[in-house]
């Protein structure tokens, strides 16, 4: 409800945000329901053009495009996040730990971090997933270590504000354990900051997943996902039909929504700190 | 001067110490993978006899730092190795297409670099006009593309509806300049499209930030032109930071190459990486992302040095 009204006075293009990312969020929770066919049901012939029994026509092994798309919405959204919590996670608490404990553990995890982060991601990503091979599981974990690098960097640089906060200082010296001081001085007073960073980290993942697909290293077939879609039926483009366009438009359309909503976020958080 | 100096100085060590320490990774990736390299050059049906032999012609039974140390010897004399998957030099296989690659991203930087400059100054000039927010909402949305969508968008309508350009970028070395920047001027534009956004964006807001500053006060109320204030008094001031996104921006393109030549089965670098990656093709990976990385590095620094020097202030140091 306190959101609700919250969202009456955001500017138009952060309600149409909301607005798009929740009908997303419907897509991807009810998915099987939406979906007039399988996902990976071989039904007609290649390349069939748009309307009658399939709305969007088939794609180039003659499954149906529009339960491909829907079904796309889950794997390449769904991993996209389960991604991005991981990186959260771990670089958030790698950053907060360095800050608090200082020294050469700060020390040891920023000049990791820096040699990391010299390396170009997309080039990184490709040479670990060379050795590993390519794989759902290896896609998550290779990015989310790649993506935690910039999570450790913001979330220390915040943290490290609120580190020389007497409260923190008290807590310290009252002999309050590591976990303790995280949790309930540090954490609620970073979090602001960090959720509108979680926004534009998943904006990252979603698109560099994306562009390892459409590269064919990504999440692999014959899972329905919107950057090998993009791939698989690009010579349609050359004969001016736009099907192979929409699951593009999909990832486009989610990362402008995200953006307007975290730009309305940061806006706000610093608005009110005036 | 002797801050700058030691400034200049400071920054070119701890670029050589990243680019060794991301040169021990990327060899050590080769370390990392499950199996031995001379098992997987031979096949499963060699004898032992010929993997051990084959592992001492490779040098596999030295101990790892000497055998990095060769290898960085050998590529600092232009040897990176043989590929794994067709057995040929992968410097032969390299030279041209990263010509290519530094070809397409040298055009794309000089399309993009007077387009972002012109259109930040223009949109901080007339900031908060409906202009200013036409470019802000047009590179938002950019920023938020993925690079394929918009390779795809451009393929439609200049090659496909209108049938102006060609939707692949087939250049080979006996082609004529103009032909071949015909050839490459989708992918160029697609490049430009995806770096403009930024680059544009923190142009205006250095040249805003400047224009807060009391010397720019001080001109208005001379009775300057607002265009006159902004290119003579705001723009030499906002150029350290102009400069150093620049050169990040340039760094970003020579990545940013690789799924644009994907799209437009351009002939470079970024092609034979992916290719290679999907072969798992591990020398020539190693290579390639040693070359990548060692550019993204080089034009970091350059970026740093930039912003060094560009710094009136160190030049009189109180």
């Amino acid at each position: 409800m306190k959101f609700l009204s919250l969202l009456k006075q955001a500017p138009l293009s952060a309600q149409f945000g909301v607005l798009v990312i929740t009908l997303y969020l419907i897509v991807v929770i009810f998915a099987p329901v939406l979906a007039p066919y399988g996902e990976r049901e071989v039904l007609d012939s290649e390349y069939l053009p748009w309307g009658g029994e399939y709305l969007l026509g088939t794609d180039n092994l003659g499954r149906d495009m529009l339960s491909r798309l829907i079904y796309g919405a889950r794997n390449t959204v769904g991993i996209a996040l389960v991604t991005t919590i991981i990186a959260f996670v771990g670089g958030g608490l790698l950053g907060l730990v360095a800050a608090i404990m200082g020294g050469w553990v700060d020390q040891l995890l920023s000049r990791a971090i820096d040699v990391v982060m010299a390396i170009p991601a997309l080039i990184f990503a490709l040479l670990i997933l060379t050795i590993v091979g390519t794989s759902t599981t290896s896609l998550i974990f290779v990015i989310a270590v790649l993506d935690s690098t910039r999570v450790f960097r913001l979330a220390r640089s915040v943290a490290q504000t609120v580190v020389v906060m007497d409260y923190v200082e008290a807590a310290k010296a009252r002999g309050e354990g590591l976990w303790w001081i995280i949790r309930k001085e540090v954490l609620p007073n970073v979090s602001a900051p960090l959720i509108a960073e979680f926004g534009l980290r998943f904006c990252f993942v979603f698109l560099f997943i994306s562009a390892l697909s459409f590269l064919g290293l990504g999440i692999q077939p014959p899972s329905a996902d919107w950057g090998s879609m993009v791939r698989d039926n690009a010579t349609l483009i050359t004969f001016g039909d736009v099907t192979p366009l929409i699951p593009a438009a999909a990832i486009a359309l989610l990362t402008v929504a995200i953006n307007f909503v975290v730009d309305w976020a940061l806006h706000r958080s610093s608005g009110l700190k005036d | 001067m002797y801050l700058l100096l030691r400034m200049t100085a400071e920054r070119l060590f701890f670029g050589l110490i990243t680019l060794l320490i991301v040169s021990i990774i990327i060899f050590s990736a080769v370390e990392l993978l499950p199996g031995d390299l001379a098992q997987e050059i031979l096949g499963q049906s060699a004898t032992p006899e010929a993997v051990a032999a084959f592992r001492r012609e490779l040098g596999l039974d030295q101990a790892p730092w000497i055998r990095y140390l060769d290898w960085l010897a050998a590529i600092s004399s232009g040897d990176f190795g043989r590929s794994l998957a067709n057995g040929r030099e992968i410097s032969e296989l390299m030279s041209s297409r990263l010509g290519n690659t530094l070809f397409l991203a040298s055009y794309a930087a000089l399309i993009a670099i007077p387009v972002s400059l012109i259109l930040g100054i223009l949109a901080a000039l007339y900031r908060n006009s409906w202009f200013d927010r036409l470019t802000n909402l047009v590179t938002l949305s950019s920023i938020s593309f993925p690079e394929f969508f918009i390779a795809y968008i451009l393929i439609l309508f200049f090659s496909v509806k209108m049938a102006l350009l060609p939707s692949l970028a087939n250049i080979s070395p006996e082609m004529g300049l103009g032909d071949k920047l015909l050839r490459t001027l989708l992918p160029a534009l697609t490049l430009t499209l995806v770096v403009v956004a930024h680059m544009m964006r923190m142009t205006r807001a250095a040249i805003i930030n400047v224009l807060s500053s009391s010397y720019i006060e001080m001109a208005k109320l001379k009775g300057m032109s607002p265009l006159r204030i902004v290119v003579c008094h705001a723009l030499p001031n906002a150029l350290a930071p102009i400069i150093n996104v620049i050169a990040l921006n340039l760094a970003y393109l020579v990545v940013g190459v690789v799924v644009v030549e994907v799209v437009f089965v351009y002939p470079g670098l970024g092609q034979l990486l992916v290719d290679s990656v999907s072969k798992r093709d591990v020398t020539v990976v190693q290579a390639a992302s040693l070359i990548f990385a060692g550019t993204f590095i080089l034009l970091n620094l350059l970026a740093d040095l930039m912003s060094i020097v560009t710094n009136p202030r160190l030049f009189n140091p109180r």
